[in-house]
């Protein structure tokens, strides 16, 4: 377990987090610019002493101000990863990597040159590299000094679309290829759903709600914070069939399968998806003589209270044991017209070029990653 | 013309060991108090650094009458370093190196703080989160990520020693071969009728000296820098 219960005040920001989360997998910190993500990470690593409070990882107790236990940051042994890389400009690529490395392990060393394609960049120096680069060897210079749990500010933000594509299945191949949790801060909601098991939610310095990635993107109520015009729901899901005729693959969920495009991956692989509000249509009787082919029966779990002349529904189209949570965003006048209320038999019709690229859920590798592009 | 008198010999040698001298001491005195003006904030911090800046601003017969009061053979530090340890840098060149590191002292403190507050601090706490101690994060990253600054305050310092003359003069005094360096030689020279020659000579010495250093410290600066960069 991770636990983090913290206040600190810098300057006119005052911090009050407090959360607990798995020590397994990705967690996210969700939030704005500005919400207190990174402090959060700061205190964690030992670069900021909060006010008050008590964080412990794995059972150890790094933090307690009650207690006045304060490891020293050279002594937590979590691997930081900032936004900026933070390379050192005077040391080669290699020098960087094996700064923190505890003990000469050679085949160590090779697995993560390996593991982040880092052969050809080991006798450069920092500032020849890019900005990808940069931060390939800076998530290898934090794994080999060997820490129990990866803290990741941003990683991604300082790199444009491409070099993003680059660094992320290195990121989602951490998880299976290495076995140490990550803490991973952004503010990009398609990175959380492409990477992240646990989601914290971060707003104004205090912790929104803590839970699973597909439950806090259900919620009508945190659509403030996870984000009101991309709104949607994340679903995982089992690569099950391929149909070859017609380029078509099928994933199932617990009450049924989409058929999306072909996706290259053996079957059985888990895989995430985000299905956005707007590409959800609503029917109130079993279509017939559409093109869309991905239709589902459900119903009305929960109606926002919105004024304007747009309305989000939560609808559950999965089996009573595992409920699978949907979102549609019809108008106003649509939902009169097909009298809808909370617990309305629905039918619920995604497009199958409405999904996006499904992500690899909890232990996919780097080449099926790769792939699936 | 090219040989020099045995008198311009030894005024240049004995200026060369001074600075020396004089820069090798202050260097790591230097390198504390610039560290604890740039990184400490504590009670007496403006007292130090003005402290630190006074010879620059001092006329330099003040330093030389203040150290001649404070380490001349009956003053309170200098007659302890006789008794204690039978030392002294009174009318020696020893008392010449001393003077000339106090006043060089300023120009190398601020060098090599100027350098220190431009160290991005980032880089030394992802040290620390790789598991370097204070100690090592010192001498693996601010050290070296310094070393263009403590080149500069270094040669500052060096270039002020060799020139030295007013606090030099007046703690211990003009005694050829013993701490008559090549500013005292020339002003002996100047005070004698005919010297303008021999005064001449030791001014083109004096300008050789000043050029090799700075030409030298330009050089080095610059490989550190493309070291430090990693432009290739």
């Amino acid at each position: 377990m991770i636990e983090v219960d913290v206040e600190a005040t810098l300057g006119d920001f005052a911090l009050a987090a407090k959360f607990v989360v798995p020590s397994a997998g990705i967690t996210a910190l969700f939030g704005r610019s500005g919400a207190g993500k990174t402090s959060i990470v700061n205190a964690l690593a030992g670069l900021l002493t909060p006010s008050r409070g008590r964080i412990v990882v794995r059972d150890e107790v790094l933090f307690d101000r009650e207690r006045r236990v304060n490891v020293p940051p050279n002594r937590r042994r979590l691997g930081y990863i900032f936004q900026e890389g933070r390379l050192f400009p005077h040391y080669s690529v290699k020098g960087n990597l094996l700064y923190g490395a505890k003990r000469n392990d050679a085949a160590a060393f090779d697995r993560v040159v390996a593991l982040l394609g880092l052969g050809d960049l080991l006798r450069r120096r920092p500032g020849d590299l890019s900005g990808g680069e940069k931060q390939r060897v800076a998530i290898g210079r934090a794994i080999l000094a060997e820490p129990r749990l990866l803290l990741m500010d941003e990683p991604l933000a300082a790199l444009d679309a491409a070099r993003k594509e680059e660094i992320l299945p290195f990121i989602a191949a951490l998880r299976g290829a290495l076995d140490i949790p990550v803490v991973y801060v952004s503010h990009a909601m398609d990175e959380v759903i492409r990477l992240a098991d646990t989601l914290v939610l971060i707003d104004g310095g205090k912790v929104a709600a803590t839970g699973t990635v597909e439950e806090l993107t259900s919620r009508i109520d945190l659509r403030p914070l996870t984000g009101r015009f991309e709104a949607g729901a994340v679903i995982r899901t089992v690569l099950r069939g391929h149909d070859k005729a017609y380029g078509l693959s099928e994933l199932a969920f617990p009450g049924g399968r989409l058929r999306v495009p072909h996706i290259n991956l053996p079957l059985g692989t888990p895989l995430r998806l985000r299905i956005q509000a707007r590409d959800v249509v609503l029917a109130s009787a079993p279509p017939s003589g559409l093109s869309i082919r991905n239709a589902f029966a459900g119903r009305v779990v929960e109606i926002s209270p919105d004024k304007g002349p747009l309305v989000d529904l939560r609808l559950d189209i999965g089996t009573l044991a595992e409920p699978v949570m949907l979102w549609a965003r019809i108008t106003q006048r649509a939902l009169a017209d097909l009298r809808l209320v909370v617990g309305s038999p629905v039918h619920a019709m995604v497009k199958t070029v409405a999904l996006e690229r499904p992500s690899p859920g909890a232990g996919r590798g780097i080449s099926e990653a790769h792939e699936a592009v | 013309m090219l040989t020099l008198t045995p008198v311009e010999t030894a005024a240049l040698i004995l200026s060369l060991r001074v600075g020396l001298a004089g820069t090798l001491f202050s260097l790591p005195v230097a390198l504390a108090v610039a560290w604890l003006l740039a990184r400490r904030r504590f009670i007496g911090h403006q007292l130090l650094n003005g402290l630190v800046h006074l010879p620059l601003v001092l006329p330099p017969v003040v330093v030389g009458f203040a150290l001649l009061v404070l380490f001349g053979r009956h003053g309170p530090i200098g007659a302890w370093l006789y008794d204690t340890f039978g030392f002294t840098v009174a009318f020696n060149w020893k008392g010449a190196a001393l003077a000339s590191a106090v006043m060089g002292f300023p120009l190398m403190a601020r060098a090599m703080r100027l350098s220190l507050e431009t160290i991005d601090r980032r880089l030394e706490a992802a040290a620390r989160t790789l598991g370097a101690s204070r100690l090592r994060v010192f001498w693996t990253i601010t050290l070296p990520l310094m070393s263009p600054g403590i080149l500069t305050g270094a040669i500052l310092g060096f270039a002020r020693s060799v020139g030295e003359f007013g606090a030099t003069i007046t703690f211990v005094s003009n005694i050829p071969g013993e701490t008559q360096t090549l500013p005292l030689a020339l002003y002996a020279f100047t005070q004698v009728p005919g010297g303008d020659p021999p005064a001449f000579r030791l001014c083109i010495i004096a300008v050789i000296v000043a050029m090799t250093a700075l030409l030298a410290s330009e050089i080095v600066a610059r490989r550190l820098d493309k070291r430090i960069r990693g432009a290739r």
